[in-house]
């Protein structure tokens, strides 16, 4: 049974919000698009509705943490990693204050609304800044625990929330533990190392590349932020071919992380798939991955290009 | 108390560490004093041996360059040595250019962005409610920090959520860096303003700490209190008074002793 990811999001805030009485909910008018709405209802007193005004909304968050609450901060991708970019910055992010961010929304499956609201560059403005942890969940499972970890987390977090409706990939009993991805199929010619919505798709290229006699393993990197060097220069020294697949731009996401760990070693040929340094426009989210290239067509194509 | 020793002491202390770092904001430090007096030594619930205390009054230097000032007084009233001031700004010093919260014993919330403090502390007030905790959020602007639309997003969020235990204090010397308001980027009405937002307002000789003081003590159920101080930036020292060019330039050996003297410390 499919559920989208910001469907799953509200509905572990709404768990959470029973066991851990200090969390508290902050949107800017999107409770009914962020799903925050569970936690609304259940916990009218420690929701607040603080209006269209996002850079507030993170400071205010930002008081509420500096009293021990646990603030979860939600709006869109764009105008919470991007309008308030410098809010969660100073505010949060530079003294490691214990703010939850989890914004959906994001990528290019924002569909119809367009590019002015599709957040194609979140994971980078969010993964450059030091104490910040960046989690990208791939399904509704992931999602639920990518919310429980945040709360774990003691400093700022980052979850990105998608919003289409997808079906689970990942089982509930598969571990997620911030930092060290999860391995979903192994392999020894390909690497696909991919997160969030392209965790399928990726599958997807694998099988077709297993059946044209290509070895691929597929990396679901859930955390961006800390990397998982060690997996990476694994498969780095056991593949000829490193290929990384996300819904963002190939210019600071999850592409550029796996750029960062390789960077000066000797090992695989890599490449990097994802938005192409451009900006996105309306129509179908799947017209939109076909138009972007986010397909696992491309990605076959792409990684018999690098073998 | 002898405010007005008292205030020279402080500006002493701020002149100290701003010529001693050779950087650092003069005029905005020297017009808040009083302003800031009137909260740590009369009005603030505070105990300068648990400074994390979960039920002191919360102070918030939303024009955080004036932190000398801030931290002049902190020192004064036993946080942290009064020699380690003179270590403002330099490398490993937990005195850093704009307040850290981490770094300071005493810094409730680390400010310098403007227009970040007034959304904290709005932040901060909504958790007293929630917690329904006493405590009170005192929060110091500048002038020219009123250009920002945070503080504006801040003053509905304030009215908005009827905190009345949240109080802004404007250092309204009329000066910020490139020269006047007026030249910059008019404020207009400020009280109509805030009045406008919701909040109730008055009026004081930011350098008059007992008007201060009783200013702090206007009732304003269900609404937060808005205290235009009016202020003359650079106060306190003859040749930095209403001129804007010291708002963020050191002084030479000459200009320290003379500023010094002035204080008569």
């Amino acid at each position: 049974m499919g559920k989208s990811l910001r469907v799953a999001y509200g509905e572990a805030l709404a768990e959470l919000g029973d066991v851990n009485k200090k969390i508290v909910v902050l949107d800017a008018d999107l409770a009914n698009a962020t799903q925050t709405r569970f936690f609304r209802d259940k916990f009218p007193d420690r929701f607040f509705d603080m209006g269209i005004a996002e850079g507030n909304m993170v400071d205010v968050a930002a008081g509420f943490a500096h009293t021990g609450y646990i603030p979860f901060v939600s709006t869109f991708a764009l105008f919470g990693s991007g309008r308030a970019y410098e809010e969660i910055r100073n505010s949060v992010a530079y003294i490691n204050l214990n703010v939850k961010f989890a914004f959906s929304h994001s990528g290019l499956s924002v569909g119809e609304d367009g590019g002015s609201h599709q957040s194609i560059e979140d994971i980078a403005l969010m993964r450059e800044m030091p104490n910040m942890t960046v989690l990208v969940p791939c399904d509704p499972t992931e999602t639920k625990k990518a919310v429980k970890a945040a709360i774990d987390i003691d400093g700022p977090v980052y979850i990105r929330v998608a919003r289409p409706v997808v079906d689970d990939i990942t089982n509930a009993d598969d571990p997620f533990v911030p930092g060290k991805a999860n391995v979903l199929k192994d392999g020894n010619d390909v690497c696909i190392i991919t997160c969030g919505l392209m965790v399928k798709p990726a599958l997807e290229a694998a099988k077709a590349l297993e059946e044209q006699g290509i070895s691929t393993a597929v990396v679901n990197m859930h955390t961006i932020k800390p990397i998982d060097a060690d997996t990476i220069l694994k498969y780095n020294q056991k593949c000829k071919a490193i290929l990384t697949f996300e819904e963002h731009s190939i210019i600071g996401g999850l592409g550029s992380a796996v750029a960062e760990v390789l960077a000066g070693k000797a090992g695989a040929k890599f490449t990097r798939v994802g938005i192409n340094d451009k900006f996105g426009k309306s129509g179908k989210p799947e017209d939109l991955f076909r138009e972007y290239g986010l397909t696992s067509e491309h990605v076959v194509e792409e990684a018999k290009k690098l073998l | 108390m002898d405010y007005e020793k008292k205030a020279k002491q402080i500006r002493a202390d701020i002149l100290k560490m701003l010529y001693a770092c050779q950087s650092g904001h003069p005029g905005g430090s020297l017009s808040c004093v009083e302003m800031l007096m009137a909260l740590y030594y009369d009005t603030m619930k505070i105990d300068p041996k648990n400074p994390k205390d979960p039920d002191r009054d919360r102070f918030v230097l939303s024009k955080g360059h004036a932190c000398p000032t801030l931290y002049a007084i902190l020192a004064d009233l036993g946080y942290f040595p009064r020699e380690d001031l003179l270590s403002l700004r330099q490398i490993h010093s937990y005195l850093q250019g704009h307040p850290d919260c981490r770094k300071t014993p005493g810094v409730d919330v680390n400010t310098g962005s403007l227009g970040q403090g007034a959304s904290i502390s709005v932040g901060l007030a909504m958790a007293a409610k929630l917690s329904k905790k006493t405590y009170k959020v005192y929060t110091v602007l500048g002038d020219g920090e009123c250009q920002e639309g945070l503080v504006w997003e801040a003053a509905m969020a304030a009215a908005h959520y009827k905190l009345d235990n949240l109080t802004f204090m404007l250092d309204y010397n009329h000066l910020q860096i490139d020269g006047s308001n007026d030249q910059v980027m008019s404020l207009g009405d400020i009280n109509a303003k805030f009045r406008a937002f919701g909040f109730e307002t008055v009026d004081v000789d930011g350098h008059n700490i007992q008007e201060i003081d009783a200013a702090l003590r206007t009732p304003h159920d269900g609404k937060p209190l808005f205290i235009n101080c009016h202020t003359i930036k650079g106060k306190g020292v003859s040749f930095m008074e209403d001129q804007y060019q010291w708002h963020g330039s050191p002084m030479n050996k000459e200009q320290f002793e003379k500023a010094l003297a002035e204080q008569e410390v």
